[in-house]
Formats: structure tokens, C-alpha cells, sequence
């Protein structure tokens, strides 16, 4: 006797949490019903393995079925062929859109294209995500980006407006597609010990300063080209940080700067000595960066620019965190008191969002 | 030119991508009613789009307007070739045909295609301005009311039930050869849903005009079903009752229905006499008498020695009627003498009710039913050659001059099974049949015909219009004993009709009682009841060889009697397993399929407190010789005891141990325990033996202890009962469960399997099909365990068998949660039975719930809506002893008293409860007003899916219904030639099944309804050829499309209400 069809269709569609987390983990069916059976449900529940197998393949069924509506998120919430209560399609949504860390770490940055599609293989060995997981999840990612890409507005709105992800997985999927899109080096070697929450931190921060919606030009000229105001980091910003070039490059400049921060910090620092010493690299390397940035390819490599330039060199002389930040406020304070400078708004537009990065950059 | 229909396309939305190159569509809609056709224009390049059209206005004959169903067609336009079609939507436009349903129809409908399924939705508002109807002579029969709820429908009073209608009409089938065709499939599946939806319009309004002619302004328990006869064609056949029914309602829920002028004339006509037909002669016209006029040798019918036709006309036909005189004293003979002259006018004294009003129901016989096994042959029928255009050219009085004999054949054969059932029930001494159904069961060329229904004696209160004997309705209602009556005996006691162990009413113990009771009804609201129920299933399969015609007609009618021998000795088996006494709402089904019968009864099992202790099981073992054996049997005989006890434990089956003198019995009774082990083999050969000499098996009520072979023992203990937290039960309501909460799921769910050919046994297939149903009971109560505690009711099996090797069952449910609270529970149990007892004594109090429930005014002030559950219980003082009384009443005698209290206290509380309305204002907490506001918002209004509830029973918990907005009947076709990649039959039916909930939903909501009740999904016939890819599938189902409240909104309202304005009655408002 072979079961050749099998179902269960209720009024409410049913959503069992932990099959939908097993669907969701892209575990097959028969693994997910073998997982099922080690949690010890067969014992709490008195069923058989063949009652288990069935109502495994009936969620499956059911997932399989909302997977389309999913891709469309406000379509799950108007269409008529299930019906689920709000909280439960919220909870579907979320689960949906939620991603591994492990994963994300893998292609943040990266171009969301066929190319990173294909490397999905090696990430799930490395990962020991399953491929059917890491297929899913890089989907939504490209799926979020191509929608929001070219939108107007803020990004994180549009992508909530569109997905209905919670804020919190909304400001992660932001970051994901203003990482993709300006394609941040994230994968080298010295970048590892970063946590996707770092560089989200980082994203949103810059987002919020260095984007052309930053600057709030947008309402003002609806027919300019700045389509994607939230994605694209402001052009004319990056050009104009040139300028601050000549922090390092005017030598009387750079040395007021420093005794006027040494002055403030006296005392205050444990690694006083270090940091005077080591002044003039650093601060040669936090506005070289500023300067490259007109370079796409430097735009890349961002991070990996102030890992080695400053989170480095600080870290191998055991600067603790408190005085990164005495260092940092410090410095970017004492540029107000350097008449021969002009430019002030500039500075403060680089260096808060830099310095934000910074200290979340700077841990083990 | 009674009528003008108008429909607006207003938009649609999700519609698929018909045009690749731009990924977008140009969609415009074409508006079918009859042979009139509008368009919409072509709105480019959207999947969105607005159409916004004009009211496109259809004049009609309201004869159309019953028949016809609106066609909604979304194309795709495209220049250079033909249109492309998206898909169809069907609007039956019924429901806006009588007042006091819609008004108005308006909402999204799923664009349904049958290759592609659901594509998108579709915007549509449907109007009817319906005109007084001038013509005497009229075919139609708007305003008659259709409900396929099996009671007298919430806030509705029954002032007549005037009987059994019944109507078949027949057609080619379009289609039924679905694999290989000419046409392509997506025209021959919508010709035949379009003409199917002909046929039940002009099926409906048929029915509806033998109800006019009755007097009748309803039809309650409408049933409807499709007899797919294949070569032979198509049958549409329905049974229901038809009644007299008024609408409970405070004038303030009326008034505004007249609001649109519209709305005014709709009513008119329904508002007059009911009857302004002067056709009708009188009750019993000539026309129907025609219609029974059968020849029985032009059918090549075989009957089926299952029910002897011989019996109807031999001397027990006179003993039914004969006997009247004697039985039980002139009281009874003068009542059922009323009730007769009352039901002889018809000629078929059935209803298709399952519950009754409150003293309509006096005894009950027991269940009769009738079989018969019949060839099919073509159906020939010039008439409708043209399918579309033509359906109306035989009307109802072109009977004699329509040119063929086989739609009379058909109902010939149907006029035959109801002789039969009718004289059963004569056997039994009633003159009624109740719960009464009839159903098919069709492989190739042969036809098993079913009819059952209960045997009763009917209380001739509610059968006659305004002529009843005050006197004798008083006498009626004095002489019936509380919650045991309708267990008494109809029959003479000295005459039986079958053998059966007679007691004395351990409850009354005045009249004498059978030992076991079989019905097919619900338990009626006043037994009296130990424990709770659980669900019985009997199973069987027998194998046949395969035959040809008339061989296999005969090969079938042979087998039948013994099928139910089986399915009969095995309820009873199994309900003596369970410590019962009692079974309700009994289904046999018997399929046939080409080389096997299948035999599956349903039924709930209770323990009637009026009826004795059943009997234990006793095995016997046929040679005693061996002593290994004989341990083996004592063995088995011990796990039986076991499972007898353990079940009596479980189901909370404790009697009060009742002492012989007081009974008074005649017969002499040995005491409990050895009662539970003694044998009753000796009786049960005198049945069998009955059984085949008189073929007299149809009343049934039986008493078979023996179990001959050991596989039957095996299989009668492999039976699990369900994990704890779960009951389950195929009647409306769990006895012994009342707190029902507010949560709800309904569904269906479809198993097929294949048998593998080497086993095919009887022995083998009894163990598969067991498995097969057993397994599913558990994965459904695996899949619902997360609403534990809660019952399955309305457990409904279908067993078909569509191919050589594959047996489809198909069970549709619902699972109700229920308050863990015992206490609570037996109190709240016992308040809502003294309500309705309080409610039958007292005619002033009756108006009080009922026209609670009838309110459909949201605002509308009524404080006692809810609390007197609520009230009875808080209030302090007599409840604790109530809870006391019930939890161990040590008799029954203290019980009837406590009842007699509790009426008393009950009739107190409604009449409290209808001026003290600050007992429950502090509950009207704002959430709950917020919670009301959400809720009386249009349910297509804005932009998230309203919630519809669907549910088999006739009620919602926790809510009220406050308006019924018309019959659900719909019928879909489904088919796909790409099966692998739509996910393979499991996938392909799962999302078949959606889309139908999906639809019966969305037509709900734009009736403005937010429930379905007595929703039954009556056919799903599943079809595949996996070897091409393909599989189709046909469902219909059917159910009542409601208004609820939730009580608890009542609540707030009725509270609010007073409080805030001061004239309650003005402020009412008609959902939409």
C-alpha cells in the first residue's frame, strides 16, 4: 500500500515554526523529518515516523506554494489563496528575509550577479550552510537591491515599504544593498575579524552622511538625476575631500594639529607617548583616504584602508578603546581651531561618519 | 420584465503577464448574463488595472435571473491574434434575488482559469433591481429562501415544516472523457462548469416552485448533488424541506433595508402571500403524481436484496398504520393520528433536518435506509442537444409532453427508494422519516442508489398550518418526558418489528426503550447524556470479480446484504468497545469500484442516559479442543475487558448504578459487572438468522456480540483512540463538551493510495483500508495538536474508489478548541440546556434569545445577549450547588429536579438580564470597542483580505449569526497537463483545494458575509494519467454564506450602547 497523494488543506493555512525553520535551513524533506525525530516529537506526541514524513511534505507543500507570494511580500498580504493571519504573515516575511551571518559575511560587497551566484557552492561548503539555504538568501539579497536600487527616498523606507521587513531587518537589508552597490571590500584576510553588524553599523552611518539623501538636496529638484540618492555615495563630496589633503600635505599645518590635539590629550591617554609618536602616520593615513576616494577602486577598498592605516597600527601599540575615542574626538575638534583651514563642514561630514566607523571597527 | 441586472467592473489587480515581450498585460473584461454580452475597454500595458467601467445593465426574466449565473471573462487583447483569455469568474446572483440577504454584491473574485487556476483578481458590484412579478403563470420562484443548514437556521422561527422537495434534472455531459478529446481542455472543462451551474439555477428554482406550491418560503438542509453518469450523462438531483420560516426581528433591523428604492420593491413580492401562485390546486398536485408514475420493467434495474420490496407490501406495511390503535393508549393514537393526516397529504413524509425545534420530535424508530443497485444507459434526451441555449425548453409542466422516459426513469428510481424507505419506517410504527439523504455511487455502467434517514414519530405542532389542537400541543409537551422521550419505543410492544431487548426508560421509567439506538439526526439538545461522545467507524472492503452489465449488477446486489451485515456488526461491535449505547448521525457509505465495495459507516457514539447499560463482548471460540487456543481466547477476552474499561474511563462514561425494583423491568437484568462479560452470541444468531429470512436488516436495530474471526477482534482493538487533549465526533455537537472557544479550523484533507495487486484479499484490503483511515485520524491530530484541548466535529469521510487500485478517502472537519475548565463547562452545559427548556415553556421568554440572534444590527441594544451564560454561572448561591448536582448526581431523579431549578433560576436571569446592564459594562474594556470598530469594517473595504470562517456546522462558537445572505454552491473543474512540474498530484490538488476555499471565501466576502456555516464539500472527484502528465479534478461544494458577531462584541455593544445613546432602537444599520 503506497500513499500516492496526501494532503491537508485548512481554511487557515497552517504554519508549523519549526518545519518552516527546517524549509527555510533547506533541509530536504527526509532530513528535516529525521531532525524532527531527534527533537523527540515522535514521544511527545505519540505519532508515527509515516505521520511525521507526511506532515513534513505537507509544510514543505504549503512553503513551496507561499514561496512565490514571498518574493512579493505585499502580494502575501493581499492575495486571497491562503489565508493567514497578519502576525503569522509577518512572521513568514521576517523568517523569510532573515539571513545567516556566516553567509552574509560571504558576499557583502560582493556584485550580486551570476558570477557570486555560482561561487554559492564554495560558500556553502565553507559555511556548512546548506546550498539551498545560501541560493535563497543570496536571492533575497539581489531581489531587495534590484527593487530599491533605482527607487527614490530613503532606503531603508523603501525597502520596508516594498518587503515589509521589520526596522531592524530592513537597516541589515539597506546595508546589504549600499554594500553590493558601492561593492566595499569585505572579504580580505585582515577584514575577517569583522562582524556583519560592523559594516551594517558602518553602512548606515555613511548612508546617513555621505549619500546624496544626506544632504537633502532631493526634494528640493525632483528631476535631477539623483535617482538613487540613498545608494550612491555623493560624488561631489568624494571630490571635494581632496581638499582636506592639505592637512598632511602643508607641513605647518600638520604640526599644529598635532600639538594642539597632544596639548588636549596630555595626561589624558594612557598611550600618550605612542599616539604622539605615531601622530603624523595616522593622521596622514585617516585623510589619504579621505583623498583616494575619488577612485572607485579605492572607494572598494575603504575598509581594508582603515583597518591597515589606522585600526592596525593602533591596535599593535594596545591603544584601549576609550583612548581611540579621546584620540579621535580630539582630533577632529582641534581641525576647528587650524585657522589656514577652510574646510570645516567637510571635515565634520568625513570625519563623524569616519570616526563612528572607526570605534565600531576597533575591537579583536 | 421582472428584473435588471447590473454589474460595474471597477479594477483588478495581480493579473499574470500575457505579453512576454513587454512583461505586462492589456487587459479587458467581457460581462455575460444569458445571451447578452458587454465589454470593458482594453486597459494597456498593466497587471493593475482600472477599469472603472459603466453599469452595464441586463434586463431579464427573474427566471433567468435563478438560472443563469453572471459570466465575468478577463482577456488579454492582442491585435494580430485571437484574445487571449486570463480566466473566469461565475457569480450566482441568487442570493440577491430575496430580501433580507445582500443587497448588493461587491468585492474581489479570484480570476479562476481551469488549466492555469487562480490568475490574479478582478473588482465586480453586482445589483438586481427586481420587479413586482405581474405573471400568474411564472416559472420562477424568487424569494424562496435556501439554506443547506440542517435546522431551522439561527434567527429564524419555523412556523411549518411542510416536507420533502425533491427535483432531478439531467443533461448530456459535455465532457466526461477528459483525456482524449477533440475540444481543447480549457473549453470542455468551462462548458461543462457553465452548464452545471445551469442546471443547479434551474435545479433551485424548480425546488423553489414545489415549495411555493407548498406554501413554503424556504427550503432548509438543501442538499444538491451531481450524479457524473459518464456516457450516460449528467444528473443534478436535490432533496431539502420546505418550510414556512419567519425571520426573528426587532423592527429596527428591518427598516433600513428599505432604504435603496431598490430594496423596497425586492421585497414586495416576498412580503405578499407566499403563495400567489393559483397553479397550486393544492398540496398535492397532479404534476407530481405524474412525475411518480414509474414503469418498472422499462428500467434494466436490478433491486438490491438488501431492502425486499416484497416488505413494503406485505402485512408489516399494515401493522405500521394498522397497529396505531393500540399502541400506547388513546393519547398516542390521537396525536399520531393528527400527525398522520398531516404527513399522508405528502408522499413523502421525510425532512432533511438532523435537529429539530424544540417538541417536534417525539419518538425515534430507528434508521431505515434503502439500496439499489441499477445500470446506466444512455440518457436520451433531444431536448438538449443544443446545451447552452435550450436548457429551459421542458418547464415544469412539459413533463408529459417531453419526448423521453429517462429523466423520468431516474426519478422512477429514486420514487422506488423512497417507497421503500417510507415503508420501513412504517415497520417501525412512525410515520416520519427524519435525517433524511440520499447519495450514489457510480463505476462504469452501475449505479449503487442510497437513501437513508431515522424512523420518528413527529409532534404534528410545526407539519400543519394553524390547525393544530391547542389542547393537544399542550398534551404533547406534557406527556413527553424530559431529555429520554424521544428514546421511547413507536412501536407495539407486543408487535415488534424486529427482536430487541425492551426496558424499561431509566430515566423516566415509564416507557419502554430498545437497548441501542441507531439514528442518522444529531443528538437532540435535551438528552440526556453520560460522558462524552467519541467518533465510530466501521470499515469494510469486499472484493468482486469483474464483470460486465447486468453480472456485475448482480454480482454487486449480491454482496450488498452482506456488506451490511458487516458495517452493522461492526458499529455495534465497536460501540459496546466504547461502553455506549447509542449511535447519532449515522453515514453508511457503499462505493463501488471494478473489482471492490468498500463499506464505510460513520457515526458518534454516546451513552444515552434513558437507555440501558450495553452488554459486554464475548469471544467464543469455535474448537475448544485445543488448549493453547483457548488461552489465546481468554486472552483476547481480557484485552477486550480492558479496552471496554479503559474506554468507560476515557469517555467519562459513569452511570449511577440504578437498582432493578425501581426500573421495574420485566426482563431480568444481572447486575453490572456481569453484565459487562455476558454473551449475547444466542441473540445475535436469532438476528442473522431474521436478518436473511425477512431481509429486514434496514431497521436495524440490531444486537450482534459475536466476533467469529480473529482478525475482526484484531481489527476492532487496533482502533486507537485519540491522543489526549483530542475528541472527535461526526454530529454538530460534542455531548459533553459546551465551552467551546473562539478558535476554529476547517479543512480537508485527501488520501489515495495504491494497493499493491499481490494482496488483494479481503482479509489484506480490511487491514489496508483500516490502516488508510486510521493513519489519516492521526495525522490530523498530529497536524492540529497545537489547539489541544479541542474536538474534530463534523468528522465526514468519503471513500471512492477512481481507479482498479487506488482508494481516495476524503474527509472534510472542523477543529474547535474548547476551555480546559470543567466546571465551567458542565455548568455552562447545564444553563444552555435550561435555556431551552426555559424557552419552550415559556413563549414570552422564547422571544428573548431568539430574537437575540436574529439581530443583525451591530449597534443594536440588547444587554443579554451574552450574560445569561455568564450571569448563570457568577451568580453566586445556586451554581455551586448546580455544579455540585452535576458533577456526581447520585440519580436521576435529583437531576430532573435540579433542572426544574435551573429553569427556574434561568427564566430569572433573562428577564434580569434584560434591564441589569451594569453587570457587564465593566468588561467593555476600549480594546474591546477597538476590537469591534476593526470588525464592523467592510471586509473588502481597504486593502487586507477580510477573514472568512468556514465551518460543516451550523454554527459558530462564541458568535452569534445574525444574517443569513444566501446559498454557496459552487463547481469547479481543474485540470493541468504539466502534473510533474506543478508538484505532482499531491501539489496539483493541494493548490486546487486552496483556490476553492479561496473562491467560496472571496464570494462570501463580497456578499458581505464573513462566514460560511454547513459548508460540505460534496464531490471531489480526482482523476490522473501520470504516464501523460495529467490529472483533472472536479470539486463542488456548497454551504450558507453568514453574518456573525462575536459575542463578546455583543457584549460591548449592548453595554455601550444604553450608556452612551439613549434610544438604542434607532441606531440600526444594516451590514453590507
Amino acid at each position: 500500500m503506497t500513499s500516492e497523494l496526501d494532503i491537508f488543506v485548512g481554511n487557515t493555512t497552517l504554519i508549523d515554526e519549526d518545519v518552516y525553520r527546517l524549509w527555510l535551513d533547506g533541509y530536504s524533506v527526509n532530513d528535516a523529518v529525521a531532525l524532527r525525530v531527534r527533537s523527540g516529537i515522535l514521544e511527545q506526541t505519540g505519532a508515527t515516523a509515516g505521520v511525521l514524513q507526511s506532515d513534513t511534505m505537507d509544510h514543505y507543500r504549503t512553503f513551496h506554494m507561499l514561496e512565490r507570494l514571498l518574493h512579493a511580500p505585499p502580494k502575501l498580504l493581499h492575495q486571497l489563496i491562503f489565508q493567514i493571519p497578519p502576525s503569522r504573515q509577518a512572521l513568514l516575511i521576517e523568517r523569510y528575509y532573515t539571513f545567516d551571518e556566516a553567509f552574509v559575511r560571504e558576499v557583502l560587497g560582493k556584485k550580486l550577479s551570476k558570477g557570486t551566484k555560482k561561487d554559492l557552492d564554495d560558500i556553502s561548503t565553507k559555511t556548512g550552510i546548506t546550498l539551498k539555504s545560501c541560493r535563497r538568501q543570496f536571492d533575497n539579497f539581489k531581489r531587495v537591491f534590484k527593487v530599491v536600487e533605482e527607487m527614490r527616498g530613503s532606503l531603508v523606507d523603501n525597502i520596508q515599504q516594498h518587503f515589509l521587513l521589520s526596522d531592524r531587518l530592513a537597516r541589515d537589508y539597506a546595508a546589504i544593498v549600499f554594500f553590493a552597490n558601492n561593492r566595499f571590500e569585505t572579504g580580505k584576510k585582515k577584514l575577517q575579524y569583522l562582524s556583519f553588524g560592523d559594516f551594517a553599523f558602518c553602512a548606515e552611518l555613511m548612508i546617513q552622511n555621505w549619500t546624496l539623501g544626506a544632504v537633502g538636496e532631493a526634494p528640493t529638484d525632483p528631476d535631477s538625476q539623483m535617482d538613487d540618492m540613498d545608494v550612491d555615495l555623493d560624488k561631489e563630496f568624494l571630490q571635494d575631500l581632496k581638499e582636506l589633503k592639505v592637512l598632511v600635505a602643508d607641513k605647518d599645518l600638520l604640526d599644529l594639529h598635532k600639538s594642539l590635539v597632544c596639548t588636549a590629550l596630555r595626561g589624558k591617554l594612557s598611550v600618550f607617548s605612542e599616539m604622539e609618536t605615531n601622530f603624523k602616520n595616522l593622521s596622514r593615513g585617516l585623510v589619504n583616504v579621505a583623498a583616494k576616494l575619488t577612485h572607485n577602486k579605492d572607494v572598494r577598498d575603504l575598509f581594508v584602508d582603515l583597518v591597515e592605516k589606522f585600526v592596525e597600527p593602533c591596535r599593535s601599540d594596545h591603544w584601549p578603546l576609550s583612548d581611540v575615542r579621546l584620540f579621535l574626538n580630539q582630533y577632529s575638534v582641534s581641525v576647528h581651531s587650524l585657522d589656514g583651514f577652510r574646510h570645516q563642514t567637510l571635515w565634520d561630514r568625513y570625519m563623524g561618519t569616519l570616526r563612528g566607523c572607526l570605534l565600531r571597527l576597533y575591537h579583536d | 420584465m421582472p428584473g435588471k441586472l447590473k454589474v460595474k467592473i471597477v479594477a483588478g489587480r495581480h493579473l499574470p503577464v500575457m505579453d512576454r515581450a513587454s512583461d505586462l498585460t492589456d487587459a479587458f473584461v467581457e460581462v455575460k448574463f444569458g445571451n447578452t454580452t458587454f465589454k470593458t475597454d482594453v486597459y494597456l500595458k498593466s497587471l493593475n488595472p482600472q477599469w472603472n467601467s459603466e453599469w452595464f445593465k441586463f434586463e431579464v426574466d427573474d427566471e433567468d435571473l435563478q438560472d443563469e449565473p453572471l459570466q465575468i471573462t478577463v482577456l488579454d487583447h492582442d491585435t494580430y491574434s485571437a484574445n487571449d483569455a486570463i480566466g473566469k469568474v461565475y457569480i450566482d446572483i441568487d442570493p440577491l434575488l430575496y430580501s433580507e440577504a445582500a443587497t448588493v454584491i461587491s468585492g474581489w473574485f479570484p480570476i479562476y482559469d481551469t488549466i492555469h487556476g487562480i490568475r490574479g483578481e478582478i473588482n465586480v458590484v453586482v445589483k438586481v433591481d427586481l420587479f413586482n412579478d405581474l405573471n400568474r403563470f411564472r416559472q420562477s420562484s424568487c424569494g424562496v429562501k435556501f439554506f443547506c443548514t440542517t435546522s431551522i437556521p439561527k434567527c429564524y422561527r419555523a412556523v411549518v415544516i411542510h416536507g420533502f422537495v425533491e427535483e432531478l434534472v439531467v443533461n448530456e455531459d459535455p465532457e466526461y472523457q477528459w483525456i482524449d478529446r477533440i475540444r481543447t481542455p480549457r473549453a470542455s472543462n468551462e462548458a461543462r462548469q457553465r452548464l452545471i451551474s445551469l442546471m443547479s439555477g434551474e435545479l433551485q428554482r424548480k425546488i423553489g416552485l414545489k415549495v411555493l406550491e407548498m406554501r413554503g418560503n424556504a427550503v432548509v438542509g438543501y442538499l444538491q448533488c451531481f450524479d457524473l453518469e459518464g456516457e450516460s450523462g449528467l444528473v443534478v438531483r436535490a432533496i431539502g424541506t420546505a418550510c414556512t420560516l419567519d425571520k426573528l426581528s426587532s423592527p429596527a433591523t428591518f427598516l433600513p433595508a428599505c432604504n435603496s428604492p431598490s430594496k423596497e420593491m425586492k421585497e414586495s413580492p416576498f412580503n405578499e402571500d407566499p403563495n400567489p401562485n393559483p397553479h397550486s390546486s393544492g398540496p398535492s398536485t397532479p404534476l407530481k403524481n405524474q412525475t411518480y408514475s414509474f414503469s418498472p420493467s422499462k428500467s434494466y434495474s436490478r433491486q438490491s436484496s438488501s431492502s425486499d420490496t416484497d416488505l413494503s407490501l406485505t402485512p408489516k406495511t399494515g401493522m405500521g398504520s394498522g397497529s396505531a390503535g393500540k399502541e400506547g393508549g388513546p393519547f398516542k393514537a390521537l396525536l399520531r393520528q393528527q400527525t398522520q393526516s398531516a404527513l399522508e397529504q405528502r408522499e413523502f413524509p421525510f425532512l432533511t433536518l438532523t435537529a429539530f425545534p424544540p417538541g417536534l420530535l417525539v419518538h425515534v424508530g430507528g434508521v431505515v435506509s434503502a439500496r439499489s443497485v441499477k445500470l446506466l444507459d444512455r440518457i436520451h434526451n433531444p431536448a438538449f442537444v443544443g446545451i447552452m441555449g435550450n436548457t429551459r425548453s421542458y418547464k415544469l409542466l412539459d413533463w408529459n409532453s417531453f419526448n423521453s422516459d429517462e429523466p423520468e426513469t431516474r426519478d422512477a428510481w429514486w420514487a422506488e427508494i423512497r417507497q421503500e424507505i417510507k415503508s420501513h419506517a412504517k415497520a417501525l410504527g412512525c410515520h416520519a422519516v427524519v435525517g433524511y439523504s440520499e447519495s450514489t455511487s457510480i463505476c462504469e455502467e452501475v449505479c449503487i442508489l442510497s437513501a437513508s434517514g431515522t424512523a420518528a414519530v413527529l409532534s404534528p405542532r410545526f407539519l400543519q398550518e394553524g390547525t393544530v389542537d391547542g389542547s393537544l400541543e399542550q398534551r404533547v409537551e406534557e406527556n413527553l418526558p424530559v431529555g429520554c422521550g424521544f428514546c421511547h419505543i413507536p412501536y407495539d410492544e407486543l408487535n415488534m418489528p424486529f427482536p430487541a431487548h425492551l426496558t424499561h426508560c431509566y430515566n423516566c421509567r415509564k416507557q419502554k426503550v430498545p437497548d441501542v439506538l441507531f439514528t442518522t439526526i444529531d443528538l437532540p439538545t435535551d438528552a440526556v447524556v453520560i460522558g462524552k461522545g467519541c467518533l465510530i467507524q466501521a470499515r469494510l472492503c469486499r472484493l468482486k470479480k469483474k464483470a460486465q452489465a447486468e453480472a456485475n449488477a448482480t454480482a454487486i446486489s449480491n454482496l450488498l446484504p452482506f456488506m451490511e451485515y458487516e458495517v452493522h456488526t461492526q458499529l455495534m461491535n465497536k460501540l459496546k468497545l466504547k461502553g455506549m449505547n447509542a449511535l447519532f448521525g449515522l453515514r453508511i457509505q457503499i462505493t463501488v469500484g471494478e473489482n471492490m465495495l468498500m463499506g464505510l459507516a460513520s457515526a458518534t457514539g454516546v451513552y444515552l442516559a434513558a437507555l440501558p447499560m450495553p452488554g459486554g463482548i464475548q469471544i467464543a471460540g469455535k474448537t475448544p479442543s485445543d488448549g493453547s487456543y483457548e488461552q489465546h481466547i481468554s486472552h483476547m477476552q481480557k484485552k477486550i475487558n480492558d479496552t471496554i474499561a479503559k474506554n468507560k474511563e476515557l469517555y467519562e462514561i459513569n452511570p449511577p448504578e440504578v437498582s432493578e425494583e425501581i426500573i421495574g423491568s420485566p426482563i431480568p437484568e444481572p447486575r453490572q459487572r456481569s453484565r459487562l462479560l455476558r454473551s449475547q452470541s444466542e441473540s445475535s444468531d436469532e438476528v442473522t438468522e431474521l436478518d436473511l429470512s425477512h431481509g429486514k436488516k434496514d431497521a436495524f436495530v440490531l444486537e450482534i456480540d459475536d466476533t467469529d474471526a480473529m482478525e475482526d477482534v484484531h481489527s476492532l482493538l487496533t482502533d486507537v483512540p485519540p491522543p489526549s487533549g483530542f475528541y472527535s465526533c461526526n454530529t454538530e455537537i460534542m455531548p459533553g463538551i459546551n465551552n467551546w472557544t473562539s478558535e476554529i479550523q476547517m479543512f480537508t484533507s485527501v488520501r489515495v493510495v495504491r494497493l499493491s495487486s499481490l494482496n488483494l484479499t479481503n482479509q489484506a484490503l480490511n487491514k489496508n483500508f483500516n490502516g488508510l483511515c486510521e493513519n489519516l485520524l492521526k495525522s490530523l491530530y498530529f497536524k492540529l495538536r497545537s489547539m489541544t484541548p479541542c474536538c474534530l466535529c463534523h468528522v465526514n469521510f468519503t471513500v471512492s474508489l477512481p481507479e482498479d487500485e487506488l482508494i481516495q478517502v476524503t474527509v472534510t472537519a472542523v477543529a474547535i478548541t474548547f476551555d480546559k475548565n470543567q466546571a465551567l463547562q458542565t455548568t455552562k452545559a447545564h444553563a444552555e440546556k435550561s435555556l431551552q427548556r426555559a424557552s419552550t415553556d415559556n413563549e414570552e421568554l422564547l422571544q428573548f434569545p431568539l430574537e437575540l440572534c436574529s439581530d443583525s444590527v451591530p449597534s443594536h441594544a440588547f444587554p443579554a445577549a451574552k450574560e445569561h451564560p455568564e450571569s448563570a454561572s457568577s451568580n453566586s448561591g445556586t451554581p455551586a450547588a448546580q455544579r455540585a448536582t452535576s458533577v456526581d448526581y447520585s440519580s436521576f431523579a435529583d437531576r430532573c429536579s435540579s433542572w426544574i431549578e435551573l429553569i427556574k433560576l434561568k427564566a430569572q436571569t433573562i428577564r434580569r438580564g434584560s434591564i441589569k446592564t451594569t453587570v457587564t459594562v465593566e468588561k467593555a474594556s476600549p480594546m474591546g470597542d477597538g476590537n469591534f470598530r476593526n470588525r464592523s469594517a467592510p471586509p473588502c473595504a481597504g486593502s487586507t483580505v477580510g477573514v472568512v470562517k468556514m465551518t460543516p456546522l451550523s454554527f459558530i462558537p462564541g458568535a452569534k449569526i445574525t444574517k443569513y445572505l444566501g446559498i454557496i454552491n459552487m463547481f469547479f473543474i481543474r485540470e493541468t497537463t504539466s502534473l510533474r512540474e506543478e508538484g505532482g498530484v499531491s501539489g496539483f490538488l493541494h493548490t486546487f483545494i486552496a483556490e476553492v476555499f479561496a473562491m467560496v471565501r472571496a464570494h462570501v466576502a463580497a456578499l458581505g458575509g464573513n462566514a460560511v456555516v454547513s459548508y460540505i464539500m460534496k464531490q471531489c472527484v480526482f482523476m490522473e494519467n501520470p504516464s501523460k502528465n495529467q490529472a483533472q479534478c472536479l470539486i463542488n461544494v456548497s454551504g450558507d454564506a453568514v453574518v456573525f458577531v462575536r459575542e463578546s462584541d455583543l457584549e460591548v455593544m449592548s453595554t455601550q450602547q444604553p450608556a452612551v445613546n439613549c434610544q438604542p432602537t434607532c441606531t440600526g444599520e444594516v451590514t453590507t
